[in-house]
């Protein structure tokens, strides 16, 4: 990366008779200049993240009763252990990463390495119709699935009473309602990924496909051995990021079931706004919130060490 | 050989327009539904073609929820939250890529952290805040704390690094201030990125839910999203008010993305793909 003011070398306007006098005066005028340029983005910085992150750290040390803050140590922590309600947030989002981001990923790589077929037709038209979930308002496509998905007279239990099944309880159903939500999600962020791994596979030149295909690969090959381990960095990103949407998934499931039926749908954060803004329990939700933090943290940290060793060789 | 070519491009294509469809029909059923009575909606069989009931619907939404005025705050609260964001972005992204400054290596850190520490561990103090200087149920307490876009001041300063010095060293000659260059020679060059930029905050402002959800108490200042969810938590819902409702909040997005392809892929990837 180039910095204006280190540049002394020869050629540039700093050469002068008096080496070391001449090079000081504008590097400390670049000093303040610099600030006229991160002033405005340091101060909502300081205002809006750095204080109300340290003020987030104490409250979760806190409890308050009848309008009165205590020091709890480390109780609201360890309240979380015996909450139900958490546990089970916990285990809701467990499934989702052990079940819907694998499943959203892999279906993501087929739809980008077909999108990526130099043969295929019409490939921006092809692209532009998989992408369109992913520019639907959040809000908006949960609205649509709770339409959609509507036990009696929904679109889905139509289609499958054609077939003979149901009519399926979509939203109601603990169970039902844990694979609308995973639908749902998928059916939003697939082509989303797609996106992302498309540009990831045509950062792959022609020539290494043809190598491959000079030293006797098929297709399978060429993709198991030449395009997936260079694709590497990029699906590590769709996985981490993934990930992390998953553990702070909000939008989707608190519109479509608000967390329920009995807490199957529930996620840490749409706990964390129940406990906070509708029982004001501002401490307890303060201590989940960075529960959830130190999750995501472990979680990608975990991720990076197991599938991104590649890349520092 | 040949044969197994022709059959796997077929498959190919079979799993291409299987996943267009799936794609599609959500999209193609809200516009459809958004012209029909909610009884109609739930008859068997669904309805495949565009009813009469849009203008229905409309003043229907417009009645219980305000809808225009409703669609006005969002935009409003899109556009301004876009423009500040975008310059506040631009500017620090030039100014942690371009100069070195005492607190550079703080800010940076900050820049960095903030993409990490998910914002919802900020909820609770910071509705506190508002509460307390009594900023709740307004809009700029819906805007400012999330003008500082950690994604949008790497993706310009990641942009902004490869810009070459002498550019700017030479405007400097000419006399020009530092601001009037950044302005005038540096920002016309990164435009692609800078409509990237420009897109991925509009998305986001337009679609932030839980903040507004939190902030705004009186209907008549509701966002699109807050609007359309007090709808879904009615003991009877309108379904086709809601599908029009959010037929509505999409459009803009999609015109978005159809005519600015290039800039939402860019957005998407954000630098972060480069490695």
């Amino acid at each position: 990366m180039a910095v204006l003011d280190t540049r002394t070398g020869p050629g540039t306007t700093s050469a002068r008779p008096v080496p070391g006098r001449r090079p000081r005066r504008p590097r400390r005028r670049l000093r303040r200049t610099g600030w006229i340029f991160a002033a405005p983005a340091a101060a909502l910085f300081a205002l809006f993240f750095a204080y109300p992150l340290g003020a987030s750290v104490l409250q979760s040390f806190t409890s308050e009763d009848a309008g009165a803050v205590h020091w709890v140590g480390l109780d609201q922590y360890r309240r979380m252990f015996h909450d139900t309600a958490f546990l089970k947030s916990l285990a809701n989002t467990g499934l989702i990463l052990v079940v819907q981001v694998p499943v959203m990923i892999g279906l993501a790589l087929v739809l980008a390495v077909l999108l990526n077929q130099s043969w295929l037709r019409f490939r921006g038209t092809w692209r532009a119709l998989h992408f369109l979930p992913a520019v639907t308002t959040l809000v908006a496509y949960a609205v649509v699935f709770q339409v959609l998905l509507k036990t009696d007279g929904g679109l889905v239990n139509q289609i499958v009473g054609v077939f003979g099944i149901g009519p399926v309880d979509w939203l109601n159903d603990p169970t039902w309602a844990r694979i609308s939500l995973i639908l749902t999600l998928t059916w939003r962020w697939t082509g989303y990924n797609a996106v992302i791994l498309l540009a990831g596979l045509q950062a792959i030149g022609k020539d290494q496909y043809e190598a491959a295909a000079i030293d006797g690969a098929g297709t399978f090959t060429t993709y198991t051995r030449v395009v997936l381990p260079q694709l590497r960095p990029v699906l590590l990103f769709c996985v981490v990021t993934s990930t992390i949407g998953t553990l702070q998934l909000f939008d989707e499931n608190y519109v479509l079931t608000r967390g329920g039926p009995d807490d199957a749908t529930l996620t840490p954060v749409v706990y964390l706004y129940k406990v906070g803004f509708q029982q004001f329990d501002f401490g307890y939700a303060a201590a989940i919130a960075w529960v959830v933090v130190a999750l995501i943290a472990a979680i990608s940290a975990l991720q990076y060490l197991l599938f991104g060793r590649e890349r520092r060789r | 050989m040949k044969g197994a070519r022709l059959g796997l491009r077929l498959l190919a294509r079979a799993v291409l327009v299987a996943g267009g469809i799936v794609s599609l029909v959500p999209f193609l059923w809200m516009a459809i539904a958004a012209t029909h009575s909610t009884s109609e909606l739930f008859h068997s069989p669904p309805p495949f073609l565009p009813g009469g009931r849009l203008l229905d619907n409309l003043s229907r939404l417009q009645e219980t929820i305000g809808f225009g005025r409703v669609m006005l705050n969002s935009l409003g609260i899109a556009l301004v939250h876009t423009v500040l964001s975008s310059v506040v972005s631009a500017m620090c992204g030039y100014g942690l890529a371009k100069y070195r400054f005492r607190g550079r290596g703080l800010l940076l850190g900050a820049v960095l952290a903030t993409m990490m520490i998910p914002f919802q561990v900020l909820l609770v103090p910071l509705f506190q805040m508002m509460a307390s200087i009594g900023w709740i149920d307004t809009y700029q307490a819906v805007v400012l704390p999330f003008l500082a876009n950690s994604f949008g001041i790497l993706l310009m300063r990641q942009s902004f690094v490869d810009f070459p010095d002498e550019l700017i060293e030479s405007a400097r000659i000419d006399g020009s201030g530092e601001l009037r260059t950044f302005y005038r020679v540096v920002l016309p060059c990164v435009r692609p990125q800078l409509g990237a930029l420009v897109i991925f905050t509009f998305m986001a402002g337009w679609n932030s839910f839980i903040w507004p959800l939190l902030m705004l108490n009186s209907e008549d200042r509701y966002t699109v999203p807050v609007a359309l969810n007090t709808l879904t938590g009615l003991s009877h819902v309108d379904y086709s008010g809601l599908m029009l409702g959010s037929l509505l909040a999409t459009l803009p997005l999609m015109a978005l993305f159809l005519l600015f392809q290039r800039q939402f892929v860019a957005g998407l990837l954000g630098g972060a793909v480069k490695g």
